[in-house]
């Protein structure tokens, strides 16, 4: 038997030991709403919450009462606190990539040789456009804001959405990839000129400069050695701080959600996340299952029954009938939605039997996307009840629920 | 359609993630490939979202037959076999290794790079320069005529590209590198692949879902595209609901003008004439009347909120495509359901 535990969210967002909450899911699941409503509902609850957004829709922002997000966290104003809660706060910020990688250069390197970074065209071509940027940023961030919450008791809960990469959890890649990146032979290569007598690295050097200056024309490769070279003295820094970030994620005050909907693609990936997860030793809170279609116990006739019942009066009824036609678009309404909430329901139960015993919530499908602090709210609210096959609707606000 | 028209050798498509970019490149894939044509679907994330599809084995890093395109229906060819389609995964350290050879023209250089790690150097910490090596395959592969032993032409090029928020980033790789190269072989590589990005033989689609977030991420990335002078062609709605309840009835049914007790009537006519609901345990009640009369409002609502984003993609003035809600997963079966519908329609010309 399948067990079914109910990921608890309020017990999650009130227990004072969680620091971070990560939302990670594949694109167009609902991530960003999810991590908003989960960091209004903590700040609600008593807690001073910070959310990071990586994805740049302006329509969070506008729901959250801010016109743009941006690198500096945004406070959110006309939070409806819990009496009796203490008071809590909520701010937003969105990354900003190339400011970010900005501050780094700046708070590791030298005036001068920040200046040099910040102008050189491969800086500006690798901080502004280059893809999986994003996610070395990303970390860096969360990294900031973590340091300053506890230097400064700014924050007490990080909410984190991650960038919607080819595979999400990329980010968690970085630190590894970066340290690859600093030990590989081509950047000794590249910055031979800069630290010693080029004879080191063998005979094959003259060839490959020759074959790069062919390919890439001599002073594209003077520009990339000055910046690796430049890179060098920052990225020492930026390598420990990453692995820094690395290592709180996997610390016990973070809580990984993974957040999916009832489709077959979108939890084929959130069962990659957790394994991911897993591989790392990543702490997983549980899954959080978005836009359930619900039945709302409504479901007395079989999908069959209803279309055979809608094709008799298609049949029977003259064009006059009009009742035959309003029930028979009710009846084929009917059909299409317990279809496809059985359909949901069962990829959901595929999934839980792949992962036996992993904590889950469900959300009901929403007519109209969120708009408003209120709209978060509700989400919020739903994520706080959504217990899969719970009938019971636990009162969202109750003080006795047991902490995690 | 007209013969003469220039056709589009490399179609795009893109998309916000999760909205069945994939699904519809397969799909279109199929339906370019009528008889006596070559059609190459080309991934290059490394999802493998496309053998999954087809229910296949991964894809390869070399141009491989991936199945039949799509059998003519009745009046156009009735009988002659599909065309062919081939498949790609574009590995981004392949394509480097092929993009050193083709520009160098000697072995040992290249032996000397990889000696190096320049490979691994390029395609890890440089992300934009893997963009340049993916488009620039792709553009390879677009070629009227190629080059080396066994190339295969073809009529066309599908590429089931990055998602819309990055899509723009992606084609223009090659742009940005030519800033960075002043000059050399490099740099006349990557123009041609520009020229050929922004020119008319390509088609951009952008994949959507008649949801609002869904649909202003489109509406910002045909602005981005066109921005960045990329010929943006059309949308594909995916998953647009199916109209059920004709829109005068629904509008009655929302309204609370329909009395459930009529409801109730008809519908214990219905389930007698019914053969299916013989046996029927429980008669409909006053009970399922009101879940009907619920939910057919809350499906004329959302079909409501899904024409107004309908008339915003309308206002974009690009050619329209809707692909109908499909329950459950899409199977090689769905696939060619949906390549029928896009063969149909303007995208495929």
């Amino acid at each position: 038997m399948t067990s079914r535990p109910r990921l608890d969210v309020d017990a999650l967002l009130d227990d004072p030991q969680t620091k971070i909450v990560v939302c990670c899911g594949s694109g167009g699941v609902g991530k960003t709403t999810t991590a908003a409503a989960l960091a209004l509902r903590a700040a609600e609850r008593g807690r001073r919450v910070v959310v990071l957004t990586i994805d740049p829709a302006k329509r969070l922002a506008q729901s959250l009462g801010i016109e743009a997000l941006d690198n500096t966290p945004r406070t959110v104003r006309g939070l409806r606190q819990d009496p009796g809660r203490g008071s809590g706060s909520l701010a937003a910020t969105m990354l900003d990539m190339k400011s970010t990688f900005d501050e780094v250069v700046v708070s590791q390197a030298t005036p001068d040789k920040a200046r040099q970074i910040l102008g050189n065209p491969f800086y500006i071509a690798l901080s502004t456009s280059f893809a999986g940027t994003q996610e070395y940023m990303a970390m860096e961030k969360l990294g900031q804001l973590h340091t300053q919450a506890t230097a400064e008791g700014t924050y007490d809960l990080i909410v984190v959405d991650t960038p919607p990469s080819r595979s999400a959890l990329d980010f968690l890649d970085a630190p590894e990839r970066l340290s690859a990146f600093l030990d590989g032979r081509f950047i000794r290569l590249l910055m031979a000129p800069a630290r010693g007598p080029a004879r080191l690295l063998g005979s094959g050097i003259s060839m490959v400069t020759h074959a790069m200056s062919t390919i890439l024309g001599s002073h594209v490769l003077e520009d990339m050695q000055t910046f690796v070279a430049a890179l060098d003295t920052v990225f020492g820094g930026f390598r420990q701080r990453a692995a820094r970030t690395y290592s709180l994620l996997q610390a016990p005050g973070t809580a990984f959600v993974v957040v999916a909907t009832p489709e077959r693609d979108a939890l084929d990936e959130a069962s990659y996340f957790l394994n991911r997860l897993g591989e790392e030793q990543m702490p997983l809170a549980g899954v959080i299952v978005n836009r359930m279609t619900e039945l709302e116990g409504g479901e007395v006739v079989t999908v069959e029954q209803a279309l055979d019942a809608a094709a008799a009066l298609g049949s029977a009824g003259s064009q006059a009938d009009r009742s035959a036609r309003v029930c028979a678009g009710l009846l084929k309404v009917y059909a299409d939605r317990v279809a496809t909430a059985t359909t949901q329901l069962q990829y959901r139960e595929d999934f839980r039997t792949a992962h036996d015993g992993v904590p889950m919530a469900s959300v009901p499908a929403l007519i109209s996307d969120v708009h408003d602090l209120d709209g978060l709210r509700m989400v919020g609210e739903l994520l706080a009840k959504g217990s899969p096959k719970s009938g019971r609707k636990t009162p969202a606000k109750d003080p006795t629920k047991p902490k995690r | 359609m007209p013969a003469d028209q220039p056709s589009t050798r490399l179609h795009v498509v893109t998309g916000k993630g999760g909205a069945g970019k994939s699904t519809v490149a397969a799909a279109l894939a199929l339906a370019l490939a009528g008889p006596g044509k070559r059609v190459l679907l080309c991934e290059v994330e490394g999802r493998q979202g496309i053998s999954r599809l087809f229910a296949g084995a991964p894809l390869g890093v070399t141009e491989a037959a991936l199945t039949h395109g799509l059998t003519p229906g009745p009046g156009a060819g009735l009988g002659q076999p599909g065309g062919e389609v081939f498949a790609l995964h574009i590995d981004p350290e392949a394509a480097l290794r092929e993009y050193l050879a083709t520009y160098l023209h000697v072995g040992p250089a290249v032996r000397a790079l990889e000696a190096f790690g320049m490979v691994e150097f390029a395609t890890s910490i440089a992300p934009g320069l893997r963009d340049v090596l993916l488009t620039g395959k792709v553009y390879e592969a677009t070629k009227p005529t190629r080059r080396g032993k066994g190339a295969l032409t073809y009529d066309a090029v599908v590429l089931d590209a990055p998602p819309t928020g990055r899509v723009t980033r992606f084609l223009t790789a090659n742009a940005e590198l030519a800033g960075l190269a002043r000059m050399g072989p490099i740099k006349n590589q990557a123009d041609s692949v520009m020229a050929t990005l922004r020119g008319p033989q390509t088609a951009i689609h952008l994949v959507t879902l008649l949801e609002d977030m869904v649909v202003q991420e489109t509406v910002d990335a045909v602005s981005e595209l066109r921005s960045a002078e990329l010929p943006v062609r059309s949308v594909v709605i995916n998953r647009a609901r199916p109209q059920l309840l004709e829109d005068e009835l629904a509008n009655s049914v929302a309204a609370g003008a329909v009395r459930p007790q009529d409801v109730a009537t008809t519908l214990s006519r219905a389930f007698s004439i019914s053969p299916g609901s013989r046996g029927s345990a429980r008669p409909p009640d006053l009970g399922f009347v009101d879940t009907l009369l619920r939910w057919g409002t809350q499906h004329t609502e959302r079909r409501r909120l899904e024409n107004v984003e309908r008339d915003r993609l309308y206002a974009l003035g690009l050619d329209l495509t809707e692909l109908p809600a499909h329950p459950g997963p899409v199977d090689p079966t769905t696939l060619r359901d949906f390549a029928r519908d896009l063969s149909q329609s303007r995208i495929a010309r």
